[in-house]
Order: C-alpha cells, then sequence, then structure tokens
C-alpha cells in the first residue's frame, strides 16, 4: 500500500467518523427539540409569525416617571430584536444568539399594563395580558410588593416573569420563583458595597438612626444595612417605620434631633425618599456636628431620577445604585448612544435594568431553540453573560439572582450637566457582594406547572 | 421637654395647612352647600403656581455640552442671572415668597372658571352628585398636572436667607438639640395671618356681612334684593385663593407632587367634621387639635406603647369627638341635618 493511499484512506475513515458523530450528536437535540414542541404551554406561538411581550410598569401613581423610563426601554429593546436601529446591546452583548430577526424568526410585538404600583392592580394587569392578550414574557415594575405579587401569579400561571425594579431581599430570597429572574441588585448588596466606603468616609465609631419605608423593600434594606454597620462597629440607636406615601416626615426626623445619632441612613425609595431627605436638611441634620463628628446622611438606594427630585438636598450623600449612564464600557456605551438618540436625554438604571432583561430573555430563547418555559428558564439558570453594561455577570440558578458589579455613588457636589447628578465613587466588584442563597430561605418551585 | 415643644411646633406647623384647606372647604360649603372635593387639587395648583413661577424666573441659556455627544446635554445660566448679576439670582432666591403675587390672581381666576363652569349647576344636586363631579374634577386636574410637570415631586427651595434651622432652645435657655425650620416657622405664622385675614374680612366689612347673613339664611337675604349668588361666586373664588396660598408656601416643606392635594384633601375633611360642617372657627380648631395630635402619636415614646397610633389617631379623635359631640366641635344646628 502506497503512502497516498493510507493518507486517502484516514482521511476518509475521518470524515466518515465525523459525520457519524454529527448525526448521533444531532439525534438527542433533535428528539428534544421534538420534545419541546410536543409540551403544550401556555400561549404558545406555535406557528404564528409574531409573538407578544407584557410590559407591565407604572403609568400612573408615584413611580410614573420611572414607568416612563422603563417603557421607553422595552420599546427600544423591541426594536433592536426585530432589527431595527442601531441594534443596542445586541452588538456588545456576549454570548449572543440573537441574530437581529426577531426571537426565533417571530416578530417581537407588545401590550403594556398599568402597575400603578399596587400589587393587586399590578396582578390583575398582568393577568389579563396573559390571558386575553397571550403574552410569552411579563416584565417591568418599580416596587417589591408589585414584583413578589406579579412572581407568584407568574408562576402560578407558568408565564416568565423578567422583573423591573426591585430592590427587596424577599424578591429573590423567600420568595423567589422558578418562573422569576431578577437583574437588579438587591439590598443585600448595597449593605456589602457601602460597608467598605462608610468604614473608609465615616469610620468604625458611629450611631445610626434608621427612618425605613414600612413594607418589604424597607425591611430587608434596613436588616442590611443594620447588619452591615453593626459589623463595622457602629451602633443602631433606633430603627422607625414610615408609612409609605407619608409626605410630612417632620415627626419622624425631628426626633432625631435628640437621639445621640450622629448618621440617619433613610431606607426609603422614589418620592418618600426625596421628601424625608429634603427635609432632614431643612432640620438643619446635614450641617450638625454631634458626638463631636460631622452628622451624616446615608441613601442606600439611589437612582438618577430620584436625584432629579431630591435637588440640592442629594449633595454629597452616598448610596448605591445598579447601573449609572456615566460608566465607561462598550455595553453602556451602545445603550446611552441608542436610548440619548430616540430620547434625547440619557437612560436611567429602571430603564437600563428592563432593557436587559427583555434581551435576556429573548436570548435565552433564541439559544434554547424554543419558546417552552422550562426550557428557556434552565437555559437562563447560570447563564454568565457580558457586554451589558455591569462587567461579567452571573443569573445564579439557584435563586435567579443576578450578580454582577455594583456601584457606590455620591450625589455630585458640582455638575457639569442637568443629568450629571451622581458621581461613580466606586465600582464594587461582584465578588465582594456574593453570598449564599440559603441565607434568605424559599424555594424556587417547579420548573413544570 | 425638648421633644415635646418641637412636636408641638410640628402640630402647629402641620395643623396651619391643615385649617388653611378646611377653612377654604368650609366657606364653600357654608355659603354654596357645596362639598367640594376639588378642594386638595387647589392648594396642589397653587404650590404648583410657586414651581411655575420658578420655572419662568429660571429660564436659562443653554449653552450644550460638547464632551455629550449621544444627546443633547446643556449647561444652563438663567437669563435673570447673566441681565441682573446679583439682582436676579436674588429674585430667583425669593422666587417662592415672590410667586404669592403670581398665585392670587391665577387662584382667583381659577376659582371663579371652577364656579361659574362647573359647580353653580350642582348647587341644587344632592351630596352625593357633588362629591362625585368633583372628585372626577380632581383626578382631571392631578392629571393635567401630571402630563406638565411628571409624577415626581419638584422640590423649591425657600430664600437662602431663612433656609436653615432656628435655634429655639439656644435663645429660650433649653437643649442646642431644639431647632425649627425657619421657613415652617413662617408658614405657622402665615397661615395664622390668612386666617385672621380671612375672618376679619367676613367679620368688618360690608361684603363679609352679606355673606355671613347668606350663610346663615339665603332665601332671606335674597328677598332682601341682594344677589347673594354674585357674592358667592366670589366667595368660591376666595376658598380657592385661600387654599391656593397654603400650597404656594408649603412648596419648600413638601416638594410638590401632582397626587399632593388628595394626601391633604382627605384629612381636611375630618378636620372639617371635626370642626362641624359649616363652622369657620371649628375648622380652624381642629385645623391644629388634630395636626398637634398627629404630631404627638408619632413620637415614639407613644409608638412603643400603641403601635401603629400614629397612623389612625386623627381618625379616632374623630369618631370619639362625633360620637360625644355629633355636630363636631363648633357645629351649627341644621347644617347637614335635612
Amino acid at each position: 500500500m502506497s503512502k497516498k493511499q493510507t493518507t486517502q484512506q484516514q482521511r476518509r475513515d475521518f470524515l466518515k467518523a465525523s459525520a457519524a458523530t454529527g448525526v448521533a450528536a444531532s439525534v438527542p437535540l433533535i428528539f428534544s427539540k421534538g420534545a419541546y414542541a410536543a409540551e403544550k404551554f401556555r400561549n404558545d406561538p406555535g406557528t404564528g409569525k409574531s409573538i407578544k411581550f407584557g410590559f407591565n410598569v407604572p403609568q400612573t401613581g408615584a413611580y410614573a416617571d420611572e414607568g416612563a423610563d422603563e417603557l421607553r426601554a422595552y420599546k427600544l429593546a423591541v426594536k433592536h430584536l426585530n432589527g431595527e436601529g442601531d441594534g443596542g446591546m445586541l452588538n456588545t452583548m456576549k454570548p449572543m444568539s440573537l441574530k437581529g430577526n426577531g426571537v426565533l424568526g417571530k416578530k417581537v410585538e407588545y401590550v403594556t399594563g398599568d402597575t400603578q404600583t399596587k400589587s393587586d392592580a399590578a396582578r390583575a394587569s398582568a393577568k389579563r395580558m396573559i390571558e386575553k392578550d397571550g403574552v410569552l414574557m411579563i416584565t417591568g415594575g418599580s416596587s417589591s410588593g408589585v414584583a413578589i405579587a406579579v412572581q407568584g401569579l407568574c408562576q402560578e400561571m407558568g408565564t416568565i416573569f423578567m422583573t423591573g425594579l426591585t430592590h427587596s431581599n424577599d424578591t429573590t430570597g423567600k420568595d423567589k420563583k422558578r418562573y422569576g429572574f431578577r437583574h437588579m441588585f438587591n439590598a443585600y448588596m448595597s449593605g456589602r458595597a457601602l460597608g467598605p466606603v462608610l468604614e473608609k468616609e465615616y469610620g468604625t465609631e458611629r450611631r445610626a438612626y434608621h427612618l425605613t419605608a414600612d413594607y418589604t423593600w424597607g425591611w430587608t434594606q434596613e436588616q442590611s444595612m443594620k447588619d452591615t454597620t453593626e459589623a463595622l462597629g457602629w451602633k443602631t440607636v433606633k430603627t422607625v417605620r414610615t408609612p409609605v406615601g407619608a409626605g410630612d416626615f417632620s415627626q419622624y426626623i425631628t426626633p432625631v434631633l435628640n437621639s445621640g445619632a450622629d448618621v440617619l441612613i433613610l431606607n426609603h425609595y422614589g418620592k418618600d425618599m426625596i421628601n424625608s431627605l429634603n427635609q432632614a436638611v431643612q432640620f438643619g441634620l446635614k450641617d450638625k456636628v454631634v458626638n463631636g463628628k460631622q452628622f451624616e446622611i446615608v441613601v442606600p438606594l439611589f437612582s438618577r431620577l430620584m436625584a432629579q427630585g431630591a435637588g440640592d438636598a442629594i449633595k454629597g450623600i452616598l448610596g448605591s445604585t445598579n447601573w449609572n449612564w456615566q460608566l465607561k464600557n462598550a455595553g453602556t456605551n451602545a445603550f446611552v448612544k441608542s436610548f440619548g438618540a430616540e430620547y434625547g436625554f440619557p437612560p436611567s438604571q429602571a430603564a437600563h435594568t428592563c432593557y436587559v432583561q427583555t434581551l435576556l430573555y429573548a436570548n435565552a430563547c433564541e439559544q434554547a431553540g424554543t419558546f417552552y418555559p422550562p426550557e428557556v428558564i434552565r437555559t437562563l439558570e447560570d447563564f454568565i453573560f457580558d457586554g451589558m453594561g455591569n462587567g461579567e455577570t452571573l443569573y445564579r440558578g439557584a435563586d435567579h439572582q443576578c450578580f454582577k458589579d455594583v456601584l457606590v455613588v455620591r450625589g455630585n457636589p458640582n455638575p457639569t450637566s442637568q443629568f450629571d447628578l451622581l458621581k461613580v465613587e466606586q465600582v464594587v466588584p461582584r465578588s465582594k457582594v456574593e453570598y449564599d442563597p440559603s441565607i434568605f430561605g424559599g424555594e424556587l418551585g417547579p420548573y413544570k406547572v | 421637654m425638648d421633644a415635646i415643644l418641637i412636636q408641638i411646633l410640628n402640630g402647629l406647623d402641620k395643623g396651619g395647612a391643615y385649617a388653611l384647606i378646611a377653612l377654604g372647604l368650609t366657606l364653600a360649603f357654608g355659603t354654596l352647600g357645596v362639598v367640594n372635593f376639588a378642594h386638595g387639587a387647589l392648594f396642589m395648583l397653587g404650590a404648583f403656581c410657586a414651581v411655575t413661577f420658578q420655572q419662568v424666573l429660571t429660564i436659562s441659556k443653554k449653552v450644550k455640552d460638547p464632551s455629550i455627544t449621544f444627546f443633547d446635554a446643556y449647561k444652563e445660566t438663567p437669563y435673570l442671572e447673566i441681565w441682573w448679576g446679583d439682582t436676579g439670582r436674588a429674585i430667583i432666591d425669593y422666587a417662592v415668597p415672590l410667586s404669592i403675587l403670581f398665585a392670587i390672581p391665577v387662584m382667583l381666576l381659577i376659582g371663579v372658571i371652577m364656579e361659574r363652569g362647573l359647580i353653580k349647576y350642582f348647587y341644587k344636586r344632592t351630596h352625593a352628585e357633588q362629591i362625585l363631579v368633583t372628585f372626577g374634577l380632581a383626578i382631571v386636574i392631578q392629571e393635567i398636572v401630571r402630563s406638565f410637570f411628571g409624577a415626581n415631586p419638584l422640590p423649591q427651595s425657600a430664600p437662602a436667607v431663612v433656609a436653615g434651622s432656628a435655634a429655639i432652645g439656644s435663645a429660650l435657655g433649653l437643649s442646642d438639640n431644639l431647632v425649627y425650620p425657619w421657613w415652617r416657622l413662617i408658614y405657622l405664622g402665615f397661615s395664622l395671618a390668612v386666617i385672621f385675614a380671612v375672618f376679619a374680612f367676613l367679620k368688618y366689612t360690608t361684603f363679609g356681612m352679606v355673606v355671613r347673613a347668606g350663610m346663615a339664611d339665603r332665601e332671606t337675604v335674597s328677598l332682601l334684593g341682594i344677589n347673594v349668588q354674585k357674592r358667592f361666586t366670589i366667595v368660591f373664588a376666595l376658598a380657592a385663593l385661600v387654599a391656593g396660598l397654603a400650597g404656594v408656601m408649603y412648596a419648600p416643606i413638601l416638594p410638590p407632587d401632582y397626587h399632593m392635594g388628595m394626601d391633604f384633601l382627605v384629612l381636611s375633611f375630618v378636620v372639617v367634621v371635626v370642626g362641624g360642617m359649616g363652622s369657620l372657627g371649628g375648622a380652624v380648631a381642629a385645623g391644629f387639635l388634630l395636626g398637634i395630635l398627629q404630631s404627638f402619636a408619632s413620637m415614639n415614646e407613644i409608638k412603643s406603647i400603641i403601635p401603629g397610633i400614629d397612623q389612625i389617631i386623627i381618625y379616632l379623635v374623630a369618631v370619639v369627638i362625633l360620637l360625644v359631640r355629633p355636630r363636631g366641635l363648633m357645629g351649627r344646628e341644621g347644617v347637614m341635618e335635612d
């Protein structure tokens, strides 16, 4: 046998073996894809040419501005998914299965609902979108109370819920659900991120007074901040719960003056935070000296929209945020460019998290090759991605919580433009805010409902 | 002692707002017999007069920030500052008190339009119908405001000279911790001044005398050939003005948002009922009383004994007072009893 013949034979053998391996490898995939197709699931688009997403955001009520920004981001995401516009983060996300031709070749459409930032209204709106409008996925919301309520409904109905703005530990803790996924960071992570900065800025001998919004988010944020500051050596003087939407907080702020506290931690968000912070400043807390130390105010959860509302009162105050439009990375640049070109101003953290959530869901469907929810869920679980503005991010399978870098920000004392309200003080790496999922308990529930 | 004094001040300050809103409500109710659920919206419109005036004063020359290329970000300098330097800055600084001059004609006009355009058609209808239509009007007004100004609160600053706190404790030889914001003290003085002005107007002017006579017996006054209706329109406008002024001056205390009227409305109705329907003195007394009680109920010492008492105290007191005095503190016989 000549040398040439041997080489040809080897090549033929190799090709045969490769083909056989390829066929063998693809057989289970074909069968399993057939299996998804055979599975009945709610609002299966079948051979239809389009699919619908349900954007459930506060369009009225105290969080209507956040809701409006979320909706802008969703519309932009749909545009990009359908191959319109400049593609935004579709150009930067890694790994990326989307092709800019909708999802699995089906055009993306959407319906909107109004949560009114009320759990019952949000559930009713989500239910209508699932039952009447036939949506495949629900997303949105600006409150943890709403997120937990809608998440529970989506678990019952077998529809995936990609949460919007929700920061309570409970959302992916004791109330976590198999059908719920959160990209936003949580109160625990805020505490972990802020701890070292608070220690550096204010030292280890401080006395903290908490004013806390009286609902799930406020409670978990208070607990997380308490754990963090007490671990630093701070003493907690008092924790006071305030009704949501109290308006005038003067009767809660005045006791702080005589409490001996030298730090006020405002576990408030949105309108409550704007009001309580402004009033705390009016009562001279920022200028006060207690225990020989300058009195300080901390707002653990910040957003640019809130900073806008708080005006000068926010200047110099420390807090944390999920994302900021001034970050310098490819994903942020792509998103801010798209959003800015479309609407004429930068996106908020609410807009960012909602945009990312939509893309993540779409990408998971494309990657799984099906809309069958249990398979999409499995694809999202432990999915690692990058290029979405927060560095490398993990969607942890154990609790459906995203783990990524957290930003510590300060109300900008010298803003250079009307949008330059928060200054990024520190990007706290993901490894510093990770935790064991068992600490918050909860059960995800079944894949198949 | 400090804590008690400061809660009294808090209560008086809050009570001042309640009293002003309740005073306007009672004026409209006592003269026109109209239960006006849009009265809170008038308070909110007053606050937005301050917002609008401040926005007009700070119309700015915009210079594009070249560092941002994706959208238009601007560095802004108000024209008043460019034209008049320190004088311009001072005018902007005093935007809230100056906006009173803007709010007076605006609120009077709104009052007249509301009364002539809608309320007058409901004089002879039932109170339930009046409540429905005025509540609807309140929702329309607040949604219009939201569409123009957004849902987030818009903070307004008090003039720099009164932006800080008054060291009341040091002045009285008490603790240094006894401080109270200057603007809140000014608000308390302002609300007392407005209340006295309204009472003096009704007591010492011929117009006021006719209105009071009309409140007591509308038919007899009409039979005397006096155009009571015209006067009542003016009274409604006056009620709108009182609510509006309360709102203007409240803007630096509570950043205005489209919903602030509703937040005050319910409490103000309780104030009116506790004070006695149609009783101006009762409305004022009940406003201050409930404001102070609410502040005391928010003290940690009280809440540790009865948790949640701060949320229900006003309603609890209302129930007790109505059980003991069914017509309220100073209610008149025959009002809303037919």
